[in-house]
C-alpha cells in the first residue's frame, strides 16, 4: 500500500488532481466575486477623487455618500498633447466617452498611447495614453472651482495610481489621494496615510519660470513647494516626486493646465 | 494525542499550548495587524478559517499523500484557501482588505497554519484536525485581540473606531501614546502576556539550557 502511494505514477496523479481541484475552486471564486470587487474598486477610486478634492471626511461621510457627492464632478476628456478638451465630435470619432474611458487600458493600446523615451519618462511608466479623464467642479460663474487629474508613477514595487486635486489657479494643490499601489505596508504604503497627505494642500507646484518646483524632501519639507518625504521609503518618495514632475510637466497635464485652467 | 477529547483539542491551544505564547509561531503578523481592533478581528477570523480548513482537507487526504510531495501539497491547499479568503474579503470587506494588504497573503507563510498541518493534521482524522485548527486559530486570536485592544485603546484612544479616551487632537484630555501604534509595542504586550501565562502555568517555563556552576577556588597552577 505505502509503496503504491509513493510510486512516481501516483505522485504525479495526486499532484495533478490537487492542482485541478484547487484551480477550479480558485477560478470559480474569482469569477463569481469579480462584479462585486470591480464595484468596490470603482467606489474606492471615486472616494479617492473626493479625498483628493478635500471633500470626503472619513469622520463625517461614509461610502454611501460617495455616489451623491461625486455628482458634483463633471468628467471630461483631455487631449494631453494638445492640452485641450476633446469636443463631442472627436469623442464620437474615437469612440470614447468620459464616463467609461479607461486610461489604463488605453495606455497599453498602441493606437491610443505613445511610448515615452528615456528622457521623457520621468515617472518610469514607459507608455502614456493620449487622452485622460479629468474631473472638474465649476463654480456658479462658470469658472473652475477645482480640477482633479489622474496621476501615476513607479514607486518601489510597482506603479502608484492616484488623483491630484488642484485649485482654480492650476498651481495650488488641493489634495492628493492614492487608490492603488503596491508599496511596502508601513513604509512606502504610508502614501495613503491621511496624516501624510494632510501636508499637501496649499503647496504650490510651479516656480516663477513655469517649471515644476514641487519636491518631496527629507527632513520637514517646509518650503511652499515641498512636502516631507516618508521615513524609510526613499524610493517611494522619489517616485512620488517623479510622478508629479511628469504629470505636471509638458508631457503630462502641463499644456492642459496652461490652456484650459490658467488660460 | 490520539485519545485526547475534542474539547481538549479545542481548548488547549488557547492558554495551555498557545501558538504565539508557547509555540512562538505567527509573531510577525501579530505585530503588523494589531494597530486597530477591527482589522485584528478580521485577521483572526481569516487565519482561523484558513487554519481549520487546511487542517481538515490535509487530514482528509493524508493517507493518499505521497511523502515526497507532502509539503508541496500542504502549501498548495493552504495557498488556495488564502487566495479564497483574500477574494472574499475584497468582495465583502474592501476597506479592511486594503488595510490588511499583504498580510492576508502572508497567512500562507504563517507558521501556525503550516505547523499545525504538519504536526497534527498529518497524523489525525479530519474532525479532530478541524478542531485543532480552530483551537489554534482561537489561541492566535486571543493574543491578537489582547494586543489589538491595548494598542488601539492607548495608541488612538478608540476601540473599534469608537472614542473611549477623547484625544487631545480632538479636544479631549488623552495624549495618545505613539509607541502603541508602532510594531515594538506589540512585542512588549506579547512579552507581558507570555509572562502572565507562565506565572500561571509554570510547566511552560523552559528549563535552562545550561546552569552556571557555583564559583570554586581554583587549585591548579595558572
Amino acid at each position: 500500500m505505502s509503496s503504491n502511494i509513493n510510486s512516481v505514477a501516483n505522485t504525479i496523479k495526486v499532484a495533478l488532481g490537487l492542482c485541478v481541484v484547487c484551480s477550479i475552486v480558485i477560478s470559480s471564486a474569482a469569477v463569481m466575486l469579480k462584479p462585486m470587487q470591480t464595484a468596490n474598486e470603482l467606489l474606492d477610486r471615486n472616494k479617492n477623487i473626493l479625498i483628493a478634492a478635500g471633500m470626503f471626511d472619513p469622520q463625517v461621510h461614509t461610502n454611501a455618500d460617495v455616489d451623491a457627492m461625486f455628482e458634483q464632478f463633471t468628467p471630461r476628456l483631455v487631449d494631453l498633447d494638445e492640452g485641450r478638451y476633446l469636443t463631442e465630435e472627436e469623442q464620437q470619432q474615437l469612440g470614447i466617452d468620459p464616463q467609461t474611458y479607461d486610461q489604463q487600458t488605453a495606455r497599453n493600446d498602441p493606437s491610443m498611447s505613445i511610448a515615452l523615451s528615456g528622457a521623457e519618462d520621468v515617472a518610469s511608466i514607459r507608455r502614456r495614453a493620449d487622452y485622460a479623464t479629468v474631473y472638474v467642479i465649476q463654480n456658479e460663474t462658470g469658472g473652475y472651482e477645482s480640477v482633479v487629474i489622474p496621476v501615476s508613477g513607479y514607486g518601489l514595487w510597482g506603479i502608484m495610481y492616484g488623483y491630484l486635486a488642484l485649485e482654480s489657479d492650476g498651481n495650488t494643490i488641493r489634495g492628493i489621494g492614492f487608490y492603488d499601489h503596491s508599496e511596502t505596508p508601513g513604509l512606502g504604503g504610508e502614501i495613503s496615510n491621511p496624516r501624510w497627505q494632510a501636508q499637501w494642500p496649499g503647496k504650490e507646484i510651479y516656480a516663477e519660470d513655469g517649471d515644476v518646483a514641487f519636491q518631496v524632501v527629507k527632513g520637514g519639507g517646509s518650503g511652499e513647494s515641498q512636502v516631507d518625504a516618508l521615513a524609510g521609503a526613499t524610493l517611494t518618495s522619489r517616485g512620488v516626486e517623479n510622478m508629479m514632475r511628469f504629470w505636471l510637466g509638458e508631457n503630462g497635464f502641463g499644456p492642459y493646465l496652461d490652456n484650459e485652467v490658467r488660460g | 494525542m490520539a485519545t485526547a477529547s475534542t474539547k481538549t483539542i479545542l481548548i488547549k491551544p488557547i492558554f495551555m499550548d498557545n501558538p504565539i505564547a508557547l509555540q512562538i509561531l505567527g509573531v510577525c503578523s501579530a505585530l503588523a495587524v494589531t494597530t486597530s481592533l477591527q482589522v485584528t478581528l478580521v485577521m483572526c477570523l481569516a487565519l482561523t478559517a484558513v487554519c481549520a480548513f487546511s487542517n481538515l482537507f490535509i487530514s482528509m487526504i493524508r493517507n493518499y499523500m505521497p511523502s515526497s510531495i507532502r509539503i508541496i501539497i500542504q502549501m498548495t491547499i493552504i495557498a488556495s484557501l488564502v487566495i479564497l479568503v483574500d477574494q472574499v474579503l475584497k468582495a465583502y470587506a474592501f476597506e479592511i482588505s486594503k488595510q490588511l494588504s499583504v498580510f492576508v497573503g502572508l497567512i500562507i507563510t504563517n507558521c501556525i497554519v503550516m505547523g499545525r498541518a504538519e504536526a497534527f493534521a498529518m497524523k489525525n482524522p479530519p474532525v479532530p484536525s478541524f478542531m485543532d485548527g480552530i483551537g489554534n486559530g482561537l489561541g492566535y486570536s486571543v493574543v491578537l485581540i489582547v494586543v489589538g485592544t491595548l494598542r488601539e485603546l492607548f495608541g488612538s484612544g478608540t476601540l473599534l473606531g469608537i472614542t473611549i479616551l477623547p484625544s487631545v487632537a480632538n479636544g479631549g484630555w488623552y495624549q495618545p501614546n505613539g509607541l502603541m501604534l508602532l510594531a515594538p509595542s506589540a512585542f512588549f504586550i506579547i512579552a507581558f502576556f507570555i509572562w502572565i501565562l507562565r506565572n500561571k502555568y509554570d510547566e511552560q517555563i523552559e528549563k535552562n539550557e545550561f546552569e552556571m556552576k557555583p564559583h570554586t577556588v581554583e587549585k591548579g597552577a595558572h
